[in-house]
Protein backbone atom coordinates (compact mmCIF):
# COMPACT_ATOMS: atom_id res chain seq x y z
CA UNK A 1 0.00 0.00 0.00
CA UNK A 2 1.91 3.38 -1.04
CA UNK A 3 2.10 6.41 -3.46
CA UNK A 4 3.65 5.40 -6.01
CA UNK A 5 5.85 8.64 -8.07
CA UNK A 6 5.68 9.35 -11.28
CA UNK A 7 7.61 12.20 -11.61
CA UNK A 8 9.47 13.53 -8.87
CA UNK A 9 9.41 17.52 -9.79
CA UNK A 10 12.32 19.66 -8.97
CA UNK A 11 13.57 18.98 -5.05
CA UNK A 12 10.57 16.58 -3.80
CA UNK A 13 12.52 14.96 -0.27
CA UNK A 14 10.45 12.99 2.22
CA UNK A 15 10.58 15.24 6.02
CA UNK A 16 9.09 14.42 9.23
CA UNK A 17 9.73 17.06 12.15
CA UNK A 18 13.45 16.33 11.98
CA UNK A 19 16.02 14.01 13.52
CA UNK A 20 16.99 15.33 17.04
CA UNK A 21 19.69 14.30 19.41
CA UNK A 22 22.33 13.22 16.88
CA UNK A 23 24.09 16.34 16.89
CA UNK A 24 26.96 14.99 18.74
CA UNK A 25 28.09 12.67 16.28
CA UNK A 26 27.51 15.01 13.27
CA UNK A 27 23.84 14.63 12.60
CA UNK A 28 21.97 17.47 11.45
CA UNK A 29 18.21 18.11 11.66
CA UNK A 30 16.72 18.16 8.27
CA UNK A 31 12.90 18.49 8.79
CA UNK A 32 10.27 21.06 6.99
CA UNK A 33 12.03 24.25 5.86
CA UNK A 34 8.27 25.43 6.69
CA UNK A 35 7.30 24.01 9.85
CA UNK A 36 4.20 26.13 9.81
CA UNK A 37 2.82 24.55 6.24
CA UNK A 38 3.94 21.11 7.47
CA UNK A 39 1.78 21.27 10.65
CA UNK A 40 -1.33 22.54 8.67
CA UNK A 41 -0.95 19.78 6.64
CA UNK A 42 -1.09 17.34 8.64
CA UNK A 43 -3.36 18.28 10.89
CA UNK A 44 -5.92 18.50 8.16
CA UNK A 45 -5.85 14.50 8.12
CA UNK A 46 -5.52 14.54 11.58
CA UNK A 47 -2.21 13.33 11.88
CA UNK A 48 0.45 13.05 14.22
CA UNK A 49 2.58 16.40 14.44
CA UNK A 50 5.78 14.36 13.23
CA UNK A 51 4.22 12.27 10.84
CA UNK A 52 6.21 12.20 7.75
CA UNK A 53 5.11 14.20 4.21
CA UNK A 54 6.39 15.18 1.00
CA UNK A 55 8.54 18.63 1.01
CA UNK A 56 8.87 19.94 -2.51
CA UNK A 57 10.37 23.04 -3.30
CA UNK A 58 8.96 24.97 -6.88
CA UNK A 59 6.72 21.97 -7.50
CA UNK A 60 5.80 19.55 -10.24
CA UNK A 61 5.48 16.49 -8.82
CA UNK A 62 3.09 13.78 -9.58
CA UNK A 63 1.88 10.83 -7.60
CA UNK A 64 -0.90 7.89 -8.42
CA UNK A 65 -2.24 6.93 -5.35
CA UNK A 66 -2.16 2.27 -5.12
CA UNK A 67 -4.42 2.60 -1.98
CA UNK A 68 -7.49 4.39 -0.76
CA UNK A 69 -6.55 7.49 1.32
CA UNK A 70 -6.66 11.02 2.06
CA UNK A 71 -4.24 13.84 1.67
CA UNK A 72 -3.54 17.33 2.10
CA UNK A 73 -1.32 19.62 0.08
CA UNK A 74 -0.42 23.35 2.19
CA UNK A 75 2.39 25.67 1.58
CA UNK A 76 3.43 27.34 -1.56
CA UNK A 77 0.59 28.22 -3.92
CA UNK A 78 0.58 25.94 -7.10
CA UNK A 79 -2.37 24.16 -9.24
CA UNK A 80 -3.58 21.19 -7.81
CA UNK A 81 -5.44 18.42 -9.48
CA UNK A 82 -6.86 14.94 -8.35
CA UNK A 83 -7.86 12.50 -11.43
CA UNK A 84 -7.47 16.13 -13.61
CA UNK A 85 -10.01 17.79 -11.80
CA UNK A 86 -8.94 21.11 -9.77
CA UNK A 87 -8.54 21.30 -6.03
CA UNK A 88 -8.03 23.47 -3.06
CA UNK A 89 -5.18 23.37 -1.13
CA UNK A 90 -5.31 24.08 2.84
CA UNK A 91 -7.77 21.22 2.18
CA UNK A 92 -8.17 17.43 2.81
CA UNK A 93 -9.32 15.23 0.06
CA UNK A 94 -9.95 11.79 -0.57
CA UNK A 95 -8.30 9.86 -3.13
CA UNK A 96 -8.89 6.20 -4.65
CA UNK A 97 -6.62 3.36 -5.53
CA UNK A 98 -5.73 4.62 -9.06
CA UNK A 99 -6.14 8.50 -8.79
CA UNK A 100 -3.16 10.37 -10.63
CA UNK A 101 -2.11 13.57 -7.89
CA UNK A 102 -0.83 16.45 -10.32
CA UNK A 103 0.90 19.43 -8.61
CA UNK A 104 1.92 21.98 -10.93
CA UNK A 105 4.70 24.84 -10.11
CA UNK A 106 4.41 27.10 -7.51
CA UNK A 107 3.11 30.66 -8.00
CA UNK A 108 3.46 32.11 -5.35
CA UNK A 109 5.87 31.32 -2.38
CA UNK A 110 8.44 28.14 -2.72
CA UNK A 111 7.57 25.22 -0.42
CA UNK A 112 5.04 22.75 -1.18
CA UNK A 113 3.88 20.03 1.60
CA UNK A 114 1.72 16.92 0.80
CA UNK A 115 0.57 15.05 3.50
CA UNK A 116 -1.06 11.49 3.37
CA UNK A 117 -3.49 10.18 6.51
CA UNK A 118 -1.18 8.37 8.78
CA UNK A 119 1.76 9.79 7.13
CA UNK A 120 4.35 7.93 5.31
CA UNK A 121 5.36 4.56 6.61
CA UNK A 122 9.08 4.58 5.57
CA UNK A 123 12.38 3.07 7.33
CA UNK A 124 13.55 5.49 10.16
CA UNK A 125 17.19 6.73 10.77
CA UNK A 126 18.13 8.05 14.04
CA UNK A 127 14.36 8.18 15.08
CA UNK A 128 13.51 9.99 11.95
CA UNK A 129 12.46 9.62 8.89
CA UNK A 130 13.86 13.03 7.32
CA UNK A 131 15.76 13.01 3.99
CA UNK A 132 19.22 15.12 4.69
CA UNK A 133 20.87 14.39 0.43
CA UNK A 134 24.14 15.87 2.37
CA UNK A 135 24.14 12.85 4.99
CA UNK A 136 22.43 10.03 2.68
CA UNK A 137 20.22 9.92 5.77
CA UNK A 138 16.68 9.26 5.88
CA UNK A 139 13.97 9.04 2.63
CA UNK A 140 14.01 6.21 0.35
CA UNK A 141 17.61 5.85 -0.29
CA UNK A 142 18.80 8.99 1.73
CA UNK A 143 18.48 10.94 -1.22
CA UNK A 144 15.14 13.11 -2.89
CA UNK A 145 12.23 11.33 -4.65
CA UNK A 146 13.60 9.86 -8.08
CA UNK A 147 10.60 8.21 -10.95
CA UNK A 148 8.73 4.68 -9.33
CA UNK A 149 9.53 5.67 -5.89
CA UNK A 150 6.74 3.79 -3.75
CA UNK A 151 5.93 6.05 -0.52
CA UNK A 152 4.47 3.41 1.94
CA UNK A 153 1.05 4.79 3.65
CA UNK A 154 -1.78 2.90 4.87
CA UNK A 155 -4.96 2.36 4.03
CA UNK A 156 -8.07 4.85 4.65
CA UNK A 157 -11.44 4.82 3.85
CA UNK A 158 -13.69 7.28 6.41
CA UNK A 159 -12.08 10.20 7.48
CA UNK A 160 -13.77 13.69 7.93
CA UNK A 161 -12.51 15.92 5.49
CA UNK A 162 -11.79 19.46 6.79
CA UNK A 163 -10.21 23.01 5.46
CA UNK A 164 -8.70 26.14 6.86
CA UNK A 165 -10.54 29.31 5.59
CA UNK A 166 -8.68 31.46 3.28
CA UNK A 167 -7.99 34.04 5.61
CA UNK A 168 -6.86 31.86 8.13
CA UNK A 169 -4.37 30.74 5.97
CA UNK A 170 -0.48 32.24 5.87
CA UNK A 171 0.19 34.70 3.13
CA UNK A 172 3.89 34.26 1.15
CA UNK A 173 5.02 37.62 -0.04
CA UNK A 174 7.63 38.67 -1.41
CA UNK A 175 9.15 40.80 1.06
CA UNK A 176 9.48 39.42 4.97
CA UNK A 177 11.10 40.57 8.27
CA UNK A 178 13.17 38.55 9.68
CA UNK A 179 13.40 38.51 13.65
CA UNK A 180 16.50 37.90 15.45
CA UNK A 181 17.27 37.29 18.99
CA UNK A 182 21.08 38.83 19.33
CA UNK A 183 23.57 36.24 20.31
CA UNK A 184 26.91 34.06 19.60
CA UNK A 185 29.39 36.99 18.55
CA UNK A 186 27.31 39.99 18.61
CA UNK A 187 29.79 41.67 20.62
CA UNK A 188 31.93 41.46 17.91
CA UNK A 189 30.16 43.92 15.64
CA UNK A 190 30.14 47.74 16.11
CA UNK A 191 27.08 49.64 16.56
CA UNK A 192 27.13 51.05 13.38
CA UNK A 193 27.42 47.92 11.64
CA UNK A 194 24.52 46.36 13.87
CA UNK A 195 22.58 49.39 12.96
CA UNK A 196 23.83 49.10 8.98
CA UNK A 197 22.57 45.42 9.43
CA UNK A 198 18.83 46.16 11.23
CA UNK A 199 18.14 49.09 9.00
CA UNK A 200 19.07 47.88 5.20
CA UNK A 201 17.33 45.21 2.70
CA UNK A 202 18.64 42.05 1.84
CA UNK A 203 17.98 40.32 -1.64
CA UNK A 204 18.26 36.98 -1.58
CA UNK A 205 20.54 35.45 -3.90
CA UNK A 206 20.43 31.84 -6.19
CA UNK A 207 23.04 30.70 -3.42
CA UNK A 208 20.32 29.48 -1.33
CA UNK A 209 19.41 25.43 -0.50
CA UNK A 210 18.15 23.43 2.46
CA UNK A 211 21.43 24.36 4.27
CA UNK A 212 21.42 28.04 3.94
CA UNK A 213 20.31 31.07 2.56
CA UNK A 214 22.67 33.45 1.36
CA UNK A 215 21.70 37.57 1.21
CA UNK A 216 22.75 40.01 -0.45
CA UNK A 217 23.30 43.38 0.74
CA UNK A 218 25.71 46.22 2.82
CA UNK A 219 28.71 44.64 3.96
CA UNK A 220 28.59 43.83 7.64
CA UNK A 221 31.82 42.08 8.17
CA UNK A 222 32.76 42.51 12.10
CA UNK A 223 36.59 42.03 10.80
CA UNK A 224 37.36 38.87 13.06
CA UNK A 225 37.89 35.72 11.13
CA UNK A 226 39.91 33.44 12.85
CA UNK A 227 37.13 31.71 14.96
CA UNK A 228 37.09 28.16 16.97
CA UNK A 229 34.42 25.96 15.41
CA UNK A 230 31.02 26.11 17.32
CA UNK A 231 28.00 24.59 17.36
CA UNK A 232 25.27 26.28 15.06
CA UNK A 233 21.98 26.13 15.33
CA UNK A 234 19.49 26.71 13.20
CA UNK A 235 18.36 30.31 11.97
CA UNK A 236 22.01 31.30 13.19
CA UNK A 237 23.28 34.20 10.88
CA UNK A 238 26.71 33.81 9.53
CA UNK A 239 28.48 36.46 8.59
CA UNK A 240 31.74 35.55 6.44
CA UNK A 241 34.69 37.74 5.86
CA UNK A 242 32.95 39.39 2.73
CA UNK A 243 30.36 40.62 4.98
CA UNK A 244 27.24 39.66 3.31
CA UNK A 245 24.84 37.29 5.69
CA UNK A 246 24.29 33.47 5.36
CA UNK A 247 21.08 32.07 7.38
CA UNK A 248 21.37 28.60 7.75
CA UNK A 249 18.67 26.49 7.97
CA UNK A 250 17.27 22.97 8.96
CA UNK A 251 20.57 20.78 6.63
CA UNK A 252 22.96 22.97 7.91
CA UNK A 253 26.58 21.53 8.83
CA UNK A 254 26.70 21.43 13.18
CA UNK A 255 29.87 23.37 13.90
CA UNK A 256 31.09 25.64 12.00
CA UNK A 257 33.80 28.47 12.39
CA UNK A 258 32.58 31.92 11.35
CA UNK A 259 31.03 35.19 13.52
CA UNK A 260 27.46 34.92 14.04
CA UNK A 261 25.41 37.93 14.95
CA UNK A 262 22.28 35.69 16.52
CA UNK A 263 19.71 33.78 15.21
CA UNK A 264 16.58 34.25 12.88
CA UNK A 265 13.46 32.77 14.98
CA UNK A 266 12.15 29.33 12.98
CA UNK A 267 8.66 31.37 12.96
CA UNK A 268 9.63 33.30 10.42
CA UNK A 269 12.82 31.03 8.68
CA UNK A 270 9.72 29.39 7.57
CA UNK A 271 8.59 32.59 5.38
CA UNK A 272 12.45 32.82 4.24
CA UNK A 273 12.36 29.51 2.70
CA UNK A 274 9.28 30.44 0.86
CA UNK A 275 11.42 33.47 -0.99
CA UNK A 276 12.81 32.93 -4.12
CA UNK A 277 16.36 34.71 -6.02
CA UNK A 278 16.19 38.29 -5.82
CA UNK A 279 13.20 38.70 -3.13
CA UNK A 280 13.95 41.03 -0.29
CA UNK A 281 14.22 40.59 3.65
CA UNK A 282 14.72 43.16 6.58
CA UNK A 283 16.23 41.90 9.61
CA UNK A 284 14.51 43.03 13.14
CA UNK A 285 16.24 42.75 16.85
CA UNK A 286 14.39 41.47 19.45
CA UNK A 287 14.90 40.17 22.88
CA UNK A 288 14.82 36.56 23.94
CA UNK A 289 11.75 37.67 25.94
CA UNK A 290 10.16 39.01 22.89
CA UNK A 291 10.90 35.99 20.72
CA UNK A 292 9.18 33.40 23.87
CA UNK A 293 6.09 35.71 24.09
CA UNK A 294 6.02 35.49 20.18
CA UNK A 295 6.92 31.93 19.87
CA UNK A 296 3.62 31.34 23.10
CA UNK A 297 0.89 33.49 21.14
CA UNK A 298 1.35 31.43 18.08
CA UNK A 299 0.84 28.36 20.01
CA UNK A 300 -2.28 29.36 21.35
CA UNK A 301 -3.31 30.95 18.45
CA UNK A 302 -2.96 27.72 16.51
CA UNK A 303 -4.42 25.57 19.15
CA UNK A 304 -7.25 28.14 18.97
CA UNK A 305 -7.71 28.22 14.99
CA UNK A 306 -10.89 25.64 14.08
CA UNK A 307 -10.66 23.90 11.05
CA UNK A 308 -13.79 23.68 8.92
CA UNK A 309 -15.45 20.20 8.31
CA UNK A 310 -16.74 19.34 4.78
CA UNK A 311 -19.76 17.81 4.20
CA UNK A 312 -19.45 15.10 1.48
CA UNK B 1 33.55 29.88 31.30
CA UNK B 2 30.29 32.24 29.85
CA UNK B 3 26.65 31.36 29.32
CA UNK B 4 25.62 33.33 26.05
CA UNK B 5 22.09 33.46 24.15
CA UNK B 6 22.86 31.72 20.87
CA UNK B 7 18.74 31.27 19.32
CA UNK B 8 15.51 31.33 20.75
CA UNK B 9 16.15 27.73 22.23
CA UNK B 10 19.84 27.18 22.70
CA UNK B 11 22.46 28.85 25.02
CA UNK B 12 26.23 28.14 23.96
CA UNK B 13 28.11 27.61 26.64
CA UNK B 14 32.00 29.38 26.67
CA UNK B 15 34.14 26.81 27.96
CA UNK B 16 38.05 28.66 26.93
CA UNK B 17 38.75 30.37 24.33
CA UNK B 18 42.04 28.47 23.06
CA UNK B 19 42.26 24.62 22.23
CA UNK B 20 43.09 22.62 25.68
CA UNK B 21 42.75 18.51 26.09
CA UNK B 22 41.33 19.58 29.84
CA UNK B 23 38.65 22.19 28.37
CA UNK B 24 37.88 19.21 25.71
CA UNK B 25 37.51 16.64 28.93
CA UNK B 26 35.30 18.96 30.23
CA UNK B 27 33.23 19.91 27.73
CA UNK B 28 32.70 15.62 27.14
CA UNK B 29 32.05 15.07 30.76
CA UNK B 30 29.63 18.39 30.94
CA UNK B 31 27.40 16.93 27.69
CA UNK B 32 27.25 13.60 29.46
CA UNK B 33 25.83 14.98 32.56
CA UNK B 34 23.16 17.21 30.99
CA UNK B 35 22.03 14.14 28.55
CA UNK B 36 21.27 12.68 31.62
CA UNK B 37 19.98 16.04 33.93
CA UNK B 38 18.17 17.66 31.49
CA UNK B 39 15.49 15.25 30.93
CA UNK B 40 12.79 16.04 27.99
CA UNK B 41 13.50 19.63 28.17
CA UNK B 42 16.53 18.95 26.04
CA UNK B 43 16.25 19.05 22.15
CA UNK B 44 20.15 18.37 21.25
CA UNK B 45 23.72 19.20 22.22
CA UNK B 46 26.91 20.70 20.46
CA UNK B 47 30.12 20.10 21.78
CA UNK B 48 33.27 21.52 19.76
CA UNK B 49 36.86 22.65 20.34
CA UNK B 50 36.00 24.74 23.59
CA UNK B 51 32.25 25.10 23.48
CA UNK B 52 29.35 23.13 24.44
CA UNK B 53 25.65 24.48 22.44
CA UNK B 54 22.94 23.08 24.45
CA UNK B 55 19.27 23.29 22.44
CA UNK B 56 16.20 23.23 24.30
CA UNK B 57 12.57 23.05 24.40
CA UNK B 58 10.98 26.45 24.73
CA UNK B 59 7.35 24.87 25.64
CA UNK B 60 8.92 22.60 28.55
CA UNK B 61 11.31 25.86 30.61
CA UNK B 62 11.94 29.01 29.85
CA UNK B 63 15.75 30.19 29.17
CA UNK B 64 15.76 31.45 33.01
CA UNK B 65 15.17 27.67 34.35
CA UNK B 66 17.58 26.41 31.24
CA UNK B 67 20.19 28.56 32.32
CA UNK B 68 20.23 27.67 35.71
CA UNK B 69 20.41 24.15 34.47
CA UNK B 70 23.22 24.83 32.80
CA UNK B 71 24.92 26.85 35.88
CA UNK B 72 24.43 23.79 38.09
CA UNK B 73 25.57 21.31 35.39
CA UNK B 74 29.13 23.52 35.24
CA UNK B 75 29.20 23.17 38.84
CA UNK B 76 28.60 19.47 39.17
CA UNK B 77 31.21 18.77 36.82
CA UNK B 78 33.80 21.50 38.41
CA UNK B 79 33.43 19.21 41.32
CA UNK B 80 33.80 15.72 40.13
CA UNK B 81 37.67 15.88 39.24
CA UNK B 82 37.15 15.45 35.00
CA UNK B 83 37.78 12.24 34.44
CA UNK B 84 39.60 12.20 31.10
CA UNK B 85 37.05 10.30 28.73
CA UNK B 86 37.91 7.30 27.86
CA UNK B 87 41.16 6.11 25.63
CA UNK B 88 40.12 3.95 22.09
CA UNK B 89 43.22 2.52 20.41
CA UNK B 90 42.03 2.62 16.00
CA UNK B 91 44.80 -0.03 13.57
CA UNK B 92 45.91 2.12 10.85
CA UNK B 93 47.62 0.37 7.68
CA UNK B 94 50.21 3.64 7.17
CA UNK B 95 51.95 2.61 3.47
CA UNK B 96 52.24 4.44 0.30
CA UNK B 97 49.94 2.14 -1.33
CA UNK B 98 46.99 3.01 1.33
CA UNK B 99 48.14 6.55 1.87
CA UNK B 100 49.36 8.42 -1.10
CA UNK B 101 50.34 11.55 0.77
CA UNK B 102 52.51 9.48 3.21
CA UNK B 103 55.73 9.81 1.09
CA UNK B 104 55.53 13.28 0.35
CA UNK B 105 54.31 14.03 4.18
CA UNK B 106 57.82 12.64 5.05
CA UNK B 107 59.94 14.23 2.40
CA UNK B 108 58.47 17.14 4.07
CA UNK B 109 58.70 16.51 7.66
CA UNK B 110 62.65 15.33 6.64
CA UNK B 111 61.95 12.21 7.89
CA UNK B 112 62.03 8.48 6.75
CA UNK B 113 58.27 7.07 6.09
CA UNK B 114 58.69 4.50 9.09
CA UNK B 115 59.86 7.67 11.37
CA UNK B 116 56.91 9.50 10.06
CA UNK B 117 54.44 6.72 10.88
CA UNK B 118 55.68 6.17 14.26
CA UNK B 119 55.87 10.00 15.02
CA UNK B 120 51.70 9.86 13.87
CA UNK B 121 51.25 6.61 16.18
CA UNK B 122 53.29 8.09 18.97
CA UNK B 123 50.65 10.44 20.88
CA UNK B 124 47.23 9.94 22.21
CA UNK B 125 44.67 12.21 20.62
CA UNK B 126 41.86 14.20 21.73
CA UNK B 127 38.40 14.19 19.93
CA UNK B 128 38.28 17.47 19.93
CA UNK B 129 35.11 17.95 18.01
CA UNK B 130 32.99 16.26 15.66
CA UNK B 131 30.65 17.37 12.81
CA UNK B 132 31.59 18.26 9.02
CA UNK B 133 29.99 14.97 8.00
CA UNK B 134 28.43 12.05 10.15
CA UNK B 135 30.98 10.73 12.65
CA UNK B 136 33.91 13.09 10.92
CA UNK B 137 35.92 13.23 14.63
CA UNK B 138 38.55 16.08 14.60
CA UNK B 139 41.39 15.32 16.05
CA UNK B 140 44.33 17.09 17.79
CA UNK B 141 47.15 17.68 18.18
CA UNK B 142 49.62 15.82 15.93
CA UNK B 143 53.51 17.00 16.25
CA UNK B 144 54.69 20.29 14.63
CA UNK B 145 57.04 17.92 11.96
CA UNK B 146 53.45 16.58 10.56
CA UNK B 147 51.46 19.54 9.84
CA UNK B 148 51.04 20.19 6.53
CA UNK B 149 48.33 22.26 4.64
CA UNK B 150 45.11 20.88 2.69
CA UNK B 151 46.24 19.84 -0.65
CA UNK B 152 45.76 22.39 -3.48
CA UNK B 153 42.89 20.62 -5.44
CA UNK B 154 40.51 18.80 -3.23
CA UNK B 155 40.40 15.08 -4.22
CA UNK B 156 36.95 14.05 -5.38
CA UNK B 157 36.46 10.62 -4.00
CA UNK B 158 38.48 9.99 -0.53
CA UNK B 159 37.45 6.38 0.80
CA UNK B 160 36.42 5.53 3.64
CA UNK B 161 38.24 5.15 6.30
CA UNK B 162 41.23 7.31 5.13
CA UNK B 163 43.30 8.31 7.83
CA UNK B 164 44.27 11.87 6.95
CA UNK B 165 46.07 15.13 8.35
CA UNK B 166 45.27 18.98 7.78
CA UNK B 167 47.25 21.60 9.72
CA UNK B 168 47.90 20.42 13.24
CA UNK B 169 44.40 17.98 13.09
CA UNK B 170 43.80 14.88 12.27
CA UNK B 171 41.18 12.50 11.09
CA UNK B 172 39.61 9.13 9.94
CA UNK B 173 37.28 9.51 6.96
CA UNK B 174 33.52 7.66 8.19
CA UNK B 175 32.47 7.50 4.74
CA UNK B 176 33.55 7.94 1.10
CA UNK B 177 33.42 11.75 0.29
CA UNK B 178 35.41 14.69 -1.26
CA UNK B 179 38.27 15.68 0.99
CA UNK B 180 41.50 17.92 1.13
CA UNK B 181 43.11 16.86 3.67
CA UNK B 182 46.40 14.27 3.51
CA UNK B 183 46.02 11.29 3.31
CA UNK B 184 48.52 8.63 5.04
CA UNK B 185 46.83 5.47 5.71
CA UNK B 186 43.77 3.65 6.11
CA UNK B 187 41.62 2.22 9.34
CA UNK B 188 39.67 -0.80 8.69
CA UNK B 189 37.67 0.09 12.06
CA UNK B 190 34.40 1.90 10.98
CA UNK B 191 34.27 5.39 12.59
CA UNK B 192 30.55 5.45 12.04
CA UNK B 193 28.09 2.98 11.90
CA UNK B 194 24.37 3.39 12.18
CA UNK B 195 23.80 0.35 13.02
CA UNK B 196 25.86 -0.06 15.73
CA UNK B 197 24.40 1.62 19.45
CA UNK B 198 26.55 3.63 19.68
CA UNK B 199 27.40 4.17 16.30
CA UNK B 200 30.62 5.88 16.73
CA UNK B 201 33.56 4.49 18.85
CA UNK B 202 34.11 7.95 20.70
CA UNK B 203 32.78 10.91 21.53
CA UNK B 204 34.12 14.72 21.88
CA UNK B 205 36.35 14.65 24.74
CA UNK B 206 37.90 10.94 24.59
CA UNK B 207 41.27 10.32 22.90
CA UNK B 208 42.37 8.35 20.35
CA UNK B 209 45.70 6.32 19.73
CA UNK B 210 46.72 5.03 16.39
CA UNK B 211 48.60 1.66 15.78
CA UNK B 212 50.01 0.51 12.76
CA UNK B 213 49.08 -2.37 11.08
CA UNK B 214 50.19 -4.59 8.27
CA UNK B 215 48.39 -5.51 4.59
CA UNK B 216 47.36 -8.68 6.13
CA UNK B 217 46.02 -7.48 9.28
CA UNK B 218 44.19 -4.64 7.60
CA UNK B 219 42.40 -7.37 5.38
CA UNK B 220 41.36 -9.44 8.38
CA UNK B 221 40.25 -6.71 10.53
CA UNK B 222 37.85 -6.00 7.31
CA UNK B 223 39.86 -3.48 5.79
CA UNK B 224 38.16 -3.21 1.94
CA UNK B 225 40.74 -4.98 -0.89
CA UNK B 226 39.06 -2.90 -3.67
CA UNK B 227 40.84 0.16 -1.77
CA UNK B 228 43.95 -0.94 -2.42
CA UNK B 229 43.92 -2.16 -5.74
CA UNK B 230 42.36 0.50 -7.07
CA UNK B 231 44.99 3.18 -5.93
CA UNK B 232 43.85 6.36 -4.53
CA UNK B 233 44.27 9.11 -6.86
Amino acid sequence: MSLLVKQPGLLSLLQDSGRYGAHNIGLTTGGPLDREAFDWANRLLGNDTDACAIELSFGGLQLQAQVDTYIAVTGAKLPLTIDGQEVDQWTSHKVKAGSRINLGFATQGCRAYVAVAGGLQTPMSFGSRSTVAREKMGGINGGKLVDGDLLDCCETTHLQTYTLLEEQRPQYPEDVDLRVVLGYQEDLFNEQTKQMFFTSTYTMTDRADRMGMRLEGPNVACGSSQMLSEGICHGAIQIPADGQPIVLLNDRQTIGGYPKIGSVIARDTARLAQLRPGNSVQFNAIDIHQAHNINALAVYRYNNTQLTAIDE
Amino acid sequence: MRIQVASENSFIIYFNDVIAASTSAQIGACTAYLRQSMGPVLVDLVPSYASLLVIYHQHLADHYAVKQMLRAAIEQVADESVSEGKLVHLPVYYSEESGPDLAMMAQRANLSIEATIDLHQSMAYQVYAIGFAPGFAYLGEVDKRLAAPRIATPRLKVPKGAVAIADRQTAVYPSQSPGGWNLIGLCPTPMFNPAEQPPMPVNVGDQIKFEAISRAEFLQQGGDEQLLLEPIV
